[in-house]
């Protein structure tokens, strides 16, 4: 194991990894303003997943659940630099990306209870979930079929002329499945805006990279089809960052497609029903104490006294404020109209 | 002796071809594997290669002709020695001696003058479907071109309407259903993909996410099995999933079911794999006009849409009204000719035999009503029910396998809701429960057959 957390700690390397490809870029200077939104973002989403894993035990959310604690600064570095109309879809982790879409987190929240003001009606539940408002196409249960559905949201993009991008995030255990290939190969082919972002978060469920991946430098999984890769510090949201103002810029420019490996590490179980007997107990709270993206930001503020220990305690009341909000909206609001078993079938 | 070039079949379906071009000359020589002519098929455009050597004698069907019958001499070959001038006298001259004969021909007995004179033409006959205006106009028209008429007229009236696959644009079809789309429309709205079914499926769903409306082709629904995942899980699930928010209009279309001598990979009918799933329309048209006026309507409409053609009734003919814009509605049956003494339920393919049992039946003195289902999901049972009241008696004709068959589900709904009225249990004919086979005697074996439906019919009626 202790290889393994070695592992995580690596940097963005600054070297191309496809033909032409661009190189890694170093992590963004942050202005003040940017360092407390992304304090902000994160905790959002860190504050959320910790009361949706309350509620999960509390018996008010059922099925499956996955929690993206540990994964912050990939979505919330990767919204910074989107315009209007950009797309994002993801797999069933999807918590994080539906904050940073910035999709009310009471929508949400009631949806993992399976109440009517949950963004499906409570039909879709944590894994399925959308919002056409806000550009954010799911929200998929299976593995891997995210990464074509994203594909041909950039076909679109492109079909239309638009400048426009497809962010579509997939993990490391995604990064196997075949279609993610079939996908490369037309987006590649047909130089479709679409940023495959791989969430490396080093266990596909229980199976570590190094036992289920032949290739675990994933920022190379293009090169068969010409597809640069970079590979990206997921735990710093300033990597994450200028990885994206470069990969926007890439696809905007009608490059085609590139590739982003998120080195980062989900600090819970694979789902709410996952012991993570995988990994030592000292794998994650090395993660946690020398890795945590909020933490990272937290202390450069405070060295950079650009913000008091009061002022972030004002930010972490706001966003509890929200989510406690959101947790008893989901609570309370009632289950959908029986119905609605029968509505949205077909059109 | 001269040699005669005989139209040659170079598809498992082609019956007749063009011969759309000539490459040698009256007089020119001619070695084994030289290219003589072009001739189109019902798929391509082909090369034919000279077999013998010789000098080519006479052309006997000039370029440019159309529906040349597969064995009709359609050149002579003078050998060495052998007078060119003279090689060719006497052949051709007359009309073409055989045409090939057509499968299934009904048998037209002597002892049954009274028979309905179903003839071995081409053109089948198609009882008025209410839909179209009286006094329309009809166009002969095979139901390749309807597919074809459909994807353009659409494509025409709706810049959001596109159409990819494999071989779809280039090459013009597998099947030529795509043919000049490509020209009219661009290699934008006209996508060549490479063969990866589960790959492009996927992203045609992703694109109708975003607000196209894609025409996904299936070179043969066979291959749609790699994609199912995309097509159920993401294409009929969304909307459902998204609390109505926002789901995939999209259309999958590719031929489906047995053609000919292409064996179990490539000869299964999935009408009854897809009408299982909640949020899909499956279609499965039999004449050409049901083909183009449901696949417009399946590009308007704003769910997933399964469209499942035949490769085999490609190249048949029907009258296609001639209308602006000719629009069906999907999930409505049509009486494809009116009965009173039994209920034959069939679709695509199921319908030839359906409707040459019919005519064997006429001459029985049993007078069927046979009900073009056309659209499997959602299904016009209303007009099914309505039907069996009224002639108390139902067979079903499919191609599929047997068990949980399309006809499985209609008998259980007749049972639950016209009981009363049966005067016979219900009889399924479907394919037989075994993988396609290859020998031509097997694959006959395999497949429904008009026997059947008249022995059925007959059990029901008690004759």
């Amino acid at each position: 194991m202790a290889t393994a957390a070695k592992k995580t700690s690596a940097k963005s390397k600054a070297d191309a990894k496809g033909p032409g490809g661009p190189v890694a870029p170093k992590p963004a200077d942050f202005t003040k303003e940017q360092e407390l939104a992304a304090y902000r973002d994160m905790l959002l989403i860190r504050r959320f997943e910790e009361k949706a894993g309350q509620l999960y035990g509390m018996g008010f959310i059922g099925g499956f659940c996955h929690l993206y604690i540990g994964q912050e600064a990939v979505v919330t570095g990767m919204k910074m630099a989107l315009i209007e109309g950009d797309q994002m879809i993801t797999a069933y982790r999807d918590h994080g990306h539906m904050l940073a879409m910035e999709m009310s987190p009471r929508g949400v929240m009631a949806e993992l209870t399976g109440r009517r003001g949950g963004y499906s009606k409570g039909k879709g539940g944590s894994m399925h979930m959308f919002s056409k408002e806000k550009n954010f196409y799911g929200g998929h249960g299976i593995v891997g079929a995210q990464v074509s559905l994203g594909t041909g949201l950039a076909f679109a993009n492109r079909y239309r002329g638009n400048k426009n991008v497809s962010l579509t995030y997939f993990g490391d255990g995604a990064a196997n499945q075949g279609q993610v290939y079939e996908s490369f190969n037309m987006a590649s082919l047909w130089k479709l805006p679409v940023i495959y972002i791989i969430e490396n978060n080093r266990y596909a469920m229980g199976t570590s990279v190094t036992r289920s991946s032949a290739e675990t430098d994933f920022s190379h999984r293009g090169a068969s089809f010409k597809i640069p890769g970079i590979q990206v510090d997921g735990m710093d949201v300033r990597a994450v960052k200028s990885a994206s103002d470069l990969a926007t810029e890439w696809c905007r420019s009608g490059n085609g497609p590139i590739i982003l490996e998120m080195q980062t590490y989900r600090y819970r179980g694979h789902s709410m029903s996952d012991p993570a007997k995988y990994r030592t107990k000292e794998e994650v709270q090395k993660m946690r104490s020398d890795h945590d993206p909020i933490e990272q930001v937290k202390a450069r503020v405070l060295d950079k006294k650009w913000a008091s220990e009061d002022d972030l305690k004002a930010i972490d009341k706001e966003v509890r404020d929200i989510v406690a909000d959101s947790a008893e909206f989901a609570q309370t609001d009632p289950e959908p109209d029986v119905s609605e078993l029968w509505t949205d079938i077909v059109l | 002796m001269p040699i005669e070039i005989l139209m040659p079949a170079l598809s498992p379906t082609m019956e007749e071809g063009n011969v759309s071009k000539w490459l040698k000359n009256e007089g020119d020589r001619i070695v084994a594997g030289d290219v003589i002519a072009e001739i189109e098929t019902d798929k391509a455009t082909m090369e034919v290669e000279a077999v013998d050597e010789g000098t080519l004698a006479k052309i006997l069907v000039a370029a440019g002709t159309e529906g040349v019958k597969v064995n009709t001499p359609i050149a002579v070959l003078a050998v060495d020695g052998e007078d060119v001038d003279k090689a060719g006298e006497g052949i051709g001259e007359e009309p073409p001696a055989k045409p090939a004969a057509a499968p299934e021909a009904p048998k037209a007995e002597a002892e049954k003058p009274a028979a309905a004179p179903v003839a071995a033409a081409p053109k089948t006959e198609v009882a008025a479907d209410p839909d179209i205006p009286a006094g329309t106009e009809m166009v002969s028209t095979t139901v390749r071109e309807a597919l074809r008429d459909a994807m353009a007229e659409e494509m025409r009236r709706d810049e959001s309407v596109f159409v990819m696959g494999e071989e779809v644009a280039e090459y013009q079809g597998a099947y030529k259903i795509t043919q000049g789309l490509l020209q009219e429309f661009g290699p934008r709205r006209v996508v060549d993909t490479p063969i990866t079914e589960h790959g492009f499926a996927g992203v045609g769903v992703g694109a109708a996410m975003a607000g196209l409306k894609p025409i996904v082709e299936f070179m043969t629904f066979n291959f749609a099995m790699q994609a199912i995942d995309q097509i159920i899980n993401s294409a009929a699930k969304t909307l459902y999933m998204s609390g109505g928010q926002m789901g995939a209009p999209i259309v999958f279309r590719g031929p489906n079911g047995a053609a000919s001598r292409v064996a179990a990979q490539h000869s299964q009918d999935y009408a009854a794999w897809y009408s299982h799933i909640p949020g899909l329309k499956v279609v499965q048209p039999y004449t050409a006009a049901d083909a183009k006026g449901l696949l417009k309507a399946a590009i308007r409409d704003p769910n997933p849409v399964i469209f499942l053609e035949n490769e085999i009734l490609y190249g048949h003919s029907f009258d296609v009204p001639k209308l602006d814009d000719f629009v069906l509605p999907i999930g409505k049956a049509r009486i494809h000719k009116k009965g009173k003494d039994v209920t034959i339920v069939s679709w695509s393919i199921g319908m030839t035999y359906a409707v040459k049992a019919e005519a064997e039946l006429a001459g029985m003195g049993i007078d069927a009503e046979i009900i073009d289902l056309r659209t499997i999901r959602p299904m016009d049972l209303d007009t099914i029910i309505a039907s069996v009241k009224k002639t108390n008696r139902l067979v079903v004709v499919e191609e599929g396998f047997p068990q949980s068959s399309v006809g499985d589900f209609i008998a259980n709904q007749v049972s639950q809701r016209a009981f009363d009225f049966l005067d016979a249990p219900v009889i399924t004919i479907a394919g037989k429960d075994v993988p396609m086979p290859y020998a031509a005697n097997l694959e006959k074996l395999a497949l429904p057959n008009v026997a059947e439906v008249v022995a059925a019919v007959k059990a029901v009626t008690y004759r």
